[in-house]
């Protein structure tokens, strides 16, 4: 697996711990965006592996930090460095876009 | 390395799907291609990907949902050979077949691909309200998939604009979360279907703003209320509400064919005789031609129309 699942109680260790920047993916099962981007965000983490860690959130699960970070829509995918956002990017959205904008922050 | 198939469909709703089917049992061998991942109408499935029930398609006694409808199409499509490929038509050349369609760099000399016939099946992507802020505020309360984001308006008091199927369909889904539900619509009747229409009118979370627009969105970052004009006094007012879902319909994704097919002025492509489009070798289907009926079925039917007609087209051809 390429990619890690977090949860509400792991999700503040993992993403302030992690020496490389983490794009937590929140997405739900009953989403059909979520499942079209889930296979891209997969070959991201491969391709990228020494620069990005993809972690996925499961939002019905785990209120509290998807409420923390105010996510209203989903598929949203935020970037943390040291535990900080750096970039919030909502919508499916095609693999090269996806890409291009997380590149800055990478 | 441009490649060349007999016949390429640019599309992959229920028409451009039915259209993959009945090509690729024809041995057609069609390439597909089906569009990419977005939030909105405009993305592989098309429209149905964003709909939960499906209760009028024929042979699902029990309903099905848009996005498992979609997925069985795809899959009876590949099953008989059809190719498909996660990417979007970014421009064509129809100035004769075999056609020239480029799906990455439109710029690059060389197109992705030719193809000896053309099947558009593009549909019809999702309006905007075309107000100040509205994308900003996307994914911050103003939403265009009741699928997506219903789930964070628990016991709020949430809004949907529109008086169609879709919109009465995005109300009633919605009434599962929130505690009430405004729905805004510009007349003073609802376009939907009248199965749709007792639903909403027996709903107790719905209520209806008749002869309405609205005209402002208000919220910093994050919406918390809408300006709503009555059309018919010219008053305006405040709704508190902290989501917004827009329904107001669908335009056809044509650009990409301007000057080269015949549209018309609400910017669909023209077909008559069958399927077939201005330019020989060209064939329409779906939504992307049709502003009347606009249902899975219809859509499925004229791919299916379009097929055959593009397997005749290229048989007299060769002949």
């Amino acid at each position: 697996m390429a990619t890690v699942t977090l949860n509400d109680a792991t999700f503040d260790e993992h993403v302030n711990a992690s020496d490389k920047p983490v794009l937590v993916d929140f997405w739900a099962e009953w989403c059909g965006p979520c499942k079209m981007i889930a296979p891209i965000l997969e070959e991201i983490a491969e391709e990228q592996a020494g620069k990005i860690e993809i972690a996925k959130l499961n939002i019905d699960d785990n209120l509290d930090v998807t409420r923390r970070y105010d996510v209203m829509s989903i598929p949203t995918l935020i970037l943390f460095k040291d535990g900080v956002p750096q970039v919030r990017l909502i919508g499916a959205k095609p693999k090269a876009q996806l890409t291009a904008e997380l590149t800055p922050y990478l | 390395m441009t490649q060349h198939c007999k016949v390429l469909i640019a599309g992959s709703g229920p028409a451009g799907l039915t259209a993959a089917i009945y090509a690729s049992r024809a041995e057609l061998a069609p390439i597909v291609i089906e569009g990419e991942p977005s939030s909105t109408s405009d993305q592989p499935g098309g429209q149905l990907m964003l709909t939960t029930e499906i209760e009028n398609f024929p042979g699902f006694p029990s309903g099905t949902t848009g996005p498992e409808l979609m997925a069985s199409m795809r899959v009876q499509a590949e099953r008989f050979g059809a190719r498909i490929s996660t990417a979007k038509v970014q421009r064509v050349d129809l100035a004769s077949s075999p056609f020239k369609v480029w799906v990455q760099d439109p710029e690059t000399p060389e197109p992705t691909y030719r193809c000896d016939a053309l099947i558009v099946a593009t549909g019809a992507r999702s309006l905007l309200l075309g107000l100040p802020g509205e994308n900003e505020l996307i994914g911050h309360g103003v939403s265009t998939c009741a699928t997506c984001d219903g789930f964070f308006f628990k016991n709020q008091q949430i809004a949907v604009v529109g008086g169609g199927d879709s919109a009465i369909e995005e109300a009633l889904f919605l009434t599962r979360f929130a505690d009430k539900v405004t729905l805004i619509h510009r007349r003073d009747k609802l376009r939907a279907s009248r199965i749709m229409q007792e639903r909403a009118f027996s709903n107790k979370k719905i209520e209806i703003r008749w002869n309405s627009v609205v005209t402002r969105l208000h919220g910093d970052g994050r919406l918390d209320g809408v300006e709503i004009c009555d059309t018919l006094t010219d008053e305006s007012s405040d709704l508190s509400v902290t989501g917004l879902f827009v329904a107001i319909g669908h335009q056809p994704a044509t650009e990409i064919f301007a000057g080269q097919l015949d549209i018309d002025e609400l910017g669909y492509i023209v077909t008559g005789s069958g399927s077939r489009t201005s330019v020989d070798g060209v064939f329409a289907c779906g939504d992307v031609q049709d502003h009347v009926y606009r249902q899975a079925i219809t859509a499925a039917g004229s791919g299916c129309v379009a097929a055959i007609d593009a397997e005749h087209w290229l048989a007299n051809l060769g002949s």
